[in-house]
């Protein structure tokens, strides 16, 4: 069972929220205080992509994210719905290369599957349902972590 | 913490101060504001990134359609940046080759100046 769970109407204004729990969370669970900047970013970047899904197919349904502190690890799970979300980009983002100006070709969807790659100290893609689950953890581990 | 944004200009050069955190309920501003700005004739800009307490793919997205509006005009966006978190994001994303990156406006401005 996940520490804390939260589902959230598609709205941009709601990941700030999502980001602030899930760093308060994490920092509950023994992260450590280097690596919550990085818990911070990663989280918004996941949900901001499910809240962009979530728009364009299905405004009604909520955003679910579930964060649990366990022993050694620290994970979140961002699952979006939406019909043809097949998180194609995934496979495409290692090489956001350059256009004709030298700028990046990556749109901002992709832009934040870099970012998230870059920064969760592990992350799987995975289809649920019709839709897609983000899943990404951290070093945990403090003993008097709050589980 | 919200979004603030300001702007003036110094020895001709559009200089844009951001504060808060550029998200992607916040980055629809700073885009409308960039826009604004080369539509009145402004195709020199530094943005000043020194009080940017958070800054998401979405902030970046905004920043390199600012760089491709003032490039289609011969002109120049460059960043100031000293802050570490906000840094690594550009490095993770490659951008540090894309957009000049200093660490204050009067280096960013003299960089430009240099350039002309």
């Amino acid at each position: 069972m996940a520490t804390v769970e939260m589902t959230f109407t598609p709205l941009p204004a709601h990941v700030r929220t999502a980001r602030l729990v899930a760093t308060a969370v994490a920092r509950r669970s023994g992260v450590a205080e280097a690596l919550l900047d990085e818990v911070r970013l990663a989280v918004g970047e996941a949900c901001s992509r499910a809240v962009e899904v979530h728009q364009e197919h299905c405004p009604a349904e909520p955003v679910r994210v579930a964060l649990t502190g366990a022993e050694k690890r620290f994970e979140v799970v961002v699952t979006n719905t939406g019909a043809n979300d097949d998180g194609m980009e995934w496979s495409a983002i290692s090489d956001p290369g350059p256009d004709g100006q030298g700028l990046p070709t990556a749109l901002p969807g992709e832009l934040g599957l870099a970012v998230i790659a870059g920064l969760a100290d592990d992350v799987q893609v995975s289809r649920t349902g019709d839709g897609l689950s983000i899943r990404m953890s951290w070093p945990s581990g403090a003993a008097d972590a709050v589980r | 913490m919200d979004l603030k944004l300001e702007h003036h200009t110094t020895d001709g050069i559009e200089v844009v101060d951001v504060e808060g955190e550029i998200d992607v309920y916040t980055a629809p501003r700073l885009r409308e504001l960039l826009i604004d700005l080369v539509n009145n004739g402004h195709y020199q800009l530094v943005v000043n990134m020194e009080k940017v307490e958070f800054l998401d793919s979405t902030g970046l997205g905004v920043l390199v359609g600012g760089l491709k509006r003032v490039r289609a005009h011969d002109g120049s966006l460059d960043l100031v940046c000293t802050q570490e978190r906000i840094l690594k994001i550009f490095r993770i994303t490659g951008l540090t080759k894309v957009f000049g990156i200093h660490d204050s406006v009067d280096e960013a401005i003299a960089a430009r100046k240099s350039e002309k």
